[in-house]
């Protein structure tokens, strides 16, 4: 064994013992110490390089952002008897990675604790509250067209008593609760899918398209009502604008009537008597044409020279 | 244990390490030549892994083992080789979007969320406000604005985008009536979305800066369709009923008009009409009058026996009798049995102005 030989694996074994007495965490990391299965210290959780004891010591890793979470569908009964599947989501990290370590050991593990924990949660929450409860937040009115609007009684006029933000909490509390015993901090829950059950949706969809109908019918008639009441005012215009000219030509007429009576009477008052006179007199000739036969004494003013010429 | 996020391409920076140990041992068997060769080869190692480029529409994010340092611009950078500096690149320029109930054929190929993107259509039924269903697609733009949260905080932060995303949308079109999603209400869905997606976005620290929440088709389940439209009908039916009836009265009234005023000025005429011949009338017998006045006596008779005159000039028959001769009848010509009326009213006189309906 020359001296060379002996440098370099002295060299080797300081190689080694660097290599294996330190190790490095990155900025999503955070490690679990153990000491031949005995977990030794704090949980590291700054990143960068680090020391340990070369063989003896084993870092255990874990995450240490967001984690997700995702429920299966479920398929859950509301309060008010629907049939709706619910699928849910949810945030949670690991906080202490000892305990998180002990109890799970890793994050599959975890995932499963949390798919009982979560969705057993979600299933009694769902079914406390009627539907209404899990779709809307709050109570704010539609601003539907005024026929859009449903009529009342419908089902969905019933008031939110708690609201999805609230039901959604109310899970998470809950399930969080249970969890933190294993180092995990949940930090939501959320609904992100809520749909009918297919037998309930062809339910709703009959539903829906007989709303529909309603309201095309209730438009097609209010059009027609609409119809109607124009051909009604038409109706009254008309009428005021024809009875409104009568009358003003009847008025018209008349002072013209009165007007000519007051000449006349002024005129012809002077002498009454001699009124008539003329008048049937300018009478006689349009009264007597050719067809008329008339029976004349000699006695009358005209003909009684033809007796005698006599004064 | 811990994933790879995307942006994490670099090796291990144990395995540098292990290349090192592995030079040592060739450099311990090999003699002075082999020496020369190693140094070169190292030297290059060094000058490759100590580059690094940062494209336009990126920034670098350093970790110096494993530990955040700082975040650079685009351009060419200088890092620690063997791996003790890594360099991510996030795109932080980039208009980012997720697509919700659609895919274009461009963004089939990230599908790291394959799990639940093989029903599309299930993002996109959804629950509204009155129990109905609406089938909204709809598009996320989104930005990196913190490139250290995006990469650190949060685990599979594309398929939480995704999930947030879904959850704001379902949230927010829970929220209005299904008429409002698909006709009146579709911007301030779209805009109300938009805010809870954001606020569920910082408070995931996601680092993401959401840019625009776009609702794309809107429709309702395609069973629901055909009433939908037929709504749609009905309404344009009322509007045609209406319009129909507005345009009779339109065709109506102004005639009316027309015809009431042709009406009062026939009235007018008439008035003119009477009044004129009514001072014209009197005048004339004023003028008679005052000349009868000054000889009463013979223009009476005058005026009897030119009118007497001339009407017997017009008679057809005439009889004479005397009454001294009495028992005489006269002789008749019978030929003319009927007696024609006298003077026909005078037409003027009727009324004007009856309306006719």
């Amino acid at each position: 064994m020359n001296t060379r030989t002996v440098i370099l694996v002295g060299l080797a074994l300081i190689a080694m013992l660097l290599w294996s007495g330190t190790y490095t965490l990155s900025e999503n990391e955070q490690a679990v110490m153990t000491r031949f299965g005995e977990p030794r210290g704090n949980p590291v959780t700054s990143p960068g390089l680090h020391l340990k004891l070369p063989f003896a010591d084993t870092v255990n890793r874990f995450d240490k952002r967001w984690l997700d979470w995702r429920g299966d569908p479920n398929q859950i009964p509301t309060k008010d008897k629907k049939y709706i599947w619910v699928d849910t989501f949810g945030r949670w990290r690991i906080v202490e990675p000892l305990r998180f370590f002990q109890r799970l050991r890793d994050e599959r593990n975890a995932q499963s604790r949390l798919d009982d924990i979560i969705d057993g949660e979600t299933r009694n929450a769902i079914a406390s509250y009627p539907l209404i409860d899990a779709v809307r937040s709050s109570n704010r009115p539609f601003s539907d067209d005024e026929y859009m609007a449903k009529s009342e009684g419908d089902e969905a006029e019933e008031p939110v008593s708690i609201g999805r933000d609230k039901l959604t909490r109310l899970i998470r509390d809950r399930a969080a609760a249970v969890v933190r015993e294993f180092g995990v901090e949940l930090v939501d829950v959320q609904v992100r899918r809520i749909n009918y059950v297919d037998e309930v949706q062809v339910k709703v969809f009959e539903r829906m398209v007989s709303e529909r109908q309603r309201i095309a019918e209730r438009s097609r008639s209010e059009g027609m009502g609409r119809a109607a009441e124009i051909r009604g005012e038409r109706e009254r215009e008309l009428k005021a604008i024809r009875s409104e000219a009568y009358r003003k030509a009847q008025e018209t007429t008349g002072r013209a009537d009165a007007r000519a009576a007051a000449i006349y009477a002024e005129a012809f008052g002077k002498d009454v008597e001699f009124y008539q006179f003329l008048t049937t007199l300018e009478a006689y000739p349009t009264a007597i044409d050719g067809s008329t036969s008339l029976f004349l004494s000699t006695s009358s003013e005209f003909y009684r020279y033809l007796r005698s010429s006599e004064k | 244990m811990t994933d790879q996020s995307p942006f994490q391409r670099n090796p291990d920076p144990r395995d540098p390490a292990q290349a090192l140990r592995e030079v040592g041992r060739e450099f311990a068997r090999h003699g002075r030549a082999a020496r020369w060769g190693l140094a070169v080869l190292l030297g290059l190692i060094a000058a490759v892994t100590s580059y690094a480029q940062i494209e336009p529409d990126e920034v670098g994010v350093i970790l110096r083992l494993g530990r955040f340092t700082t975040t650079v611009d685009p351009g060419p950078h200088f890092r620690l080789p063997f791996g003790i500096d890594q360099i991510i690149k996030v795109p932080v320029q980039r208009q980012l979007k997720a697509e919700f109930g659609f895919r274009t054929d461009r963004a089939a190929e990230r599908t790291t969320y394959a799990a639940s993107d093989r029903d599309t259509s299930r993002e996109a039924i959804m629950l509204t406000g009155d129990l109905n269903v609406a089938v909204v697609d709809w598009i996320v733009q989104y930005k990196i604005a913190d490139p250290y949260k995006y990469l650190f905080k949060v685990k599979n932060v594309e398929a939480m985008l995704r999930d947030i995303a879904e959850a704001s949308m379902r949230a927010v079109v829970g929220d209005h009536s299904v008429n409002e999603v698909l006709t009146t209400g579709r911007q301030q869905v779209a805009d109300e979305a938009k805010l809870t997606l954001q606020a569920l976005a910082d408070r995931y620290e996601t680092g993401v800066d959401i840019q625009q929440v776009v609702l794309q088709d809107v429709n309702p389940p395609d069973p629901v369709k055909p009433s939908f439209n037929a709504v749609n009908e009905a309404i344009q039916e009322k509007e045609r009923a209406i319009n129909e009836a507005y345009a009779e009265l339109n065709r109506a009234v102004p005639r009316a008009k027309g015809e009431a005023q042709e009406t009062l000025q026939a009235a007018e005429g008439y008035a003119i009409d009477r009044v004129n011949r009514a001072k014209g009338e009197a005048d004339r017998f004023s003028s008679i009058h005052q000349e009868y006045a000054k000889a009463p006596d013979v223009t009476r008779r005058r005026l009897y026996l030119e009118t007497v005159k001339q009407v017997l000039a017009k008679a057809g028959g005439k009889v004479i009798s005397d009454e001294s001769q009495r028992g005489v009848t006269p002789l008749l010509t019978m030929d003319r049995s009927s007696i024609t009326p006298g003077v026909a009213a005078d037409q003027r006189d009727r009324v004007p102005g009856r309306v006719e309906k």
